[in-house]
């Protein structure tokens, strides 16, 4: 039980998928503008995140046993194809969901951190419990750096930012801050004070 | 010409008296007796690194800032709290860059005085932690002739310091996390311990931020919510277990009475309502607590203010207060 609290943890705030390892860094500046859709962004990276994982299980459990040599190729395709079906299923079971998710399910589904998630997850040996819990912790760590980047986006609108830093610029030197910051937890936990 | 009968101005018509400039001296010259007192503990080279910082962020807000901005005297606040957070024997350029990042890309890059979302000193310090780590946590050991240099301080950018004849020491926050030792009690309010410049005396600091506090110009709640959850949480934890240790250690040690006081009470990067601070303060206690027992640092005042920089905004919007008349409304406050 410690240990899986502690892969969440780990996973969501100590090695924040954006903020310490700059993993699925173009929805965290592309879709950081509003926090309405960053949170939506944040709820389906969790979403295929979860998804993905249960996939790698399955495909290191069952099939790449045999050929370990087409993993990179077989996450990659059986990841975008299972995402691309779930949003169907979705669409048509809860139209509901379907919406708040929107656009960004098949966005991310050939994000850099859902490939990292799953490399991360063949190279620790996680099983299935763990996978899915490093999973969730890795979502939860990329919508808490999309909702913490939206509300300071927000808050810079009205700012009398200098011509060289408008936009993109800005952006980048407030992601490197949050990573400066984050830097703190670095080996929380890591060793049992 | 004579004077109209009646004047006819905008309100507010009750004025306090405060400026932005008089706010921003008061604190500089409130930070005076913290520099006399890093000095007479750390020599002339604590004069030369705080001068050092201050000069970088100076030169910078005088080179891009909008015109005038030198006198409000926030970039003098900026340049000496972050040279207060530096240890004595660093290298006057590292003091310097670090001065001018703060200013240049932790305000000039947000727009400048009262738009930045990190507080300029810390974000300075933090990326000079993260640029220098070695020079950032050698500490020279106390004592020593007034004029004698702590350190390698002419030493020239990108050449590796070097000073054989000075002698380091840990802080007494390192001296607990790797060691198990205690410090007295007494050194640390009176500061003499090993430690970066402005931090090592908890009793000067107290006194000169407990002035600021009674004149209104910061708002006392956030270090005494600070204060308050570092001891219950510090008292709690050495109930549990003799090993961590106790909340007189964890208050005076370290960084956390200049952060308190100084950092964690900026203007700009801390909440506007009374609740949001004391929620910021709270929030800073517990992180530091996290930081400093479980983590693999000894010391987290600095990260645990920029972390909860970064959640201002929320806890602007959770803790407006509702406008009077108004009923509460419901969904988005």
């Amino acid at each position: 039980m410690g240990d899986l609290a502690w892969i969440f943890f780990s996973a969501m705030v100590v090695n924040n998928f954006t903020l310490a390892l700059f993993l699925g860094l173009c929805p965290f500046m592309g879709v950081s503008g509003r926090i309405e859709t960053a949170l939506r962004m944040g709820l389906a990276n969790i979403f295929v995140l979860t998804l993905t994982s249960l996939s790698v299980w399955v495909l290191n459990r069952f099939v790449l046993e045999t050929a370990p040599y087409l993993r990179l190729i077989a996450f990659i395709v059986v990841i975008a194809s299972l995402v691309q079906i779930v949003e169907m299923v979705i669409k048509k079971v809860s139209p509901t969901l379907f919406r708040q998710l929107g656009i960004f399910l098949p966005l991310i589904t050939t994000n850099c951190a859902i490939l990292a998630l799953a490399i991360f997850t063949t190279a620790r040996g996680y099983g299935l419990v763990e996978g899915l819990v490093f999973a969730v912790g890795a979502g939860f760590g990329l919508a808490l750096a999309l909702v913490l980047m939206a509300s300071i986006r927000v808050n810079m609108d009205l700012a009398d930012v200098p011509g060289v830093a408008r936009g993109l610029a800005l952006v980048l030197v407030i992601a490197g801050s949050l990573s400066l910051a984050f830097m703190g937890f670095a080996g929380l936990l890591s060793s049992s004070g | 010409m004579k004077t109209p009968e009646l004047l006819i101005t905008a309100s507010p018509h009750l004025a306090a008296g405060d400026s932005t400039p008089k706010i921003m001296w008061h604190v500089v010259g409130s930070l005076v007796p913290v520099i006399a007192v890093s000095s007479w503990f750390f020599g002339i080279s604590a004069l030369l690194v705080v001068g050092a910082a201050l000069a970088g962020a100076l030169v910078t807000e005088r080179a891009c800032g909008q015109g005038g901005t030198l006198a409000d005297g926030s970039a003098a606040i900026t340049g000496i709290l972050l040279g207060l957070t530096l240890p004595a024997g660093l290298p006057l350029w590292m003091a310097f860059l670090g001065g001018a990042f703060a200013i240049g890309v932790g305000k000039i890059m947000f727009g400048g005085l009262g738009q930045n979302i990190f507080n300029p000193a810390l974000l300075g310090r933090a990326f000079l932690q993260a640029a220098f780590p070695a020079a950032l946590t050698t500490f020279p050991a106390m004592g020593g002739p007034w004029w004698q240099f702590r350190g390698d301080n002419f030493a020239l950018p990108f050449l590796s310091p070097h000073a054989p004849d000075t002698v380091t020491a840990a802080t007494a926050l390192g001296r607990m996390k790797f060691e198990h030792a205690g410090t007295p009690l007494w050194d640390l309010v009176l500061g003499s311990t090993p430690g970066s410049l402005g931090e090592t005396s908890g009793l000067v600091i107290l006194l000169c931020g407990g002035y600021l506090a009674l004149r209104n110009y910061l708002n006392w709640r956030v270090p005494a919510g600070i204060f308050a959850t570092v001891a219950v949480l510090a008292a709690a934890l050495h109930a549990i277990d003799a090993k961590y240790p106790d909340a007189t250690f964890m208050l005076f040690s370290g960084g956390l009475m200049l952060g308190a006081m100084y950092m964690a009470t900026d203007l700009v990067t801390t909440p506007v309502t009374n609740a949001g601070c004391w929620i910021f303060g709270a929030s800073v206690g517990l992180l530091v607590v996290v930081i400093r027992v479980w983590g693999g640092l000894n010391e987290g005042v600095m990260y645990a203010i920029l972390l909860m920089n970064a959640l201002v905004p929320y806890l602007n919007q959770w803790t407006e207060p509702r406008v009077f008349g108004l009923k509460p409304s419901r969904g988005r406050a």
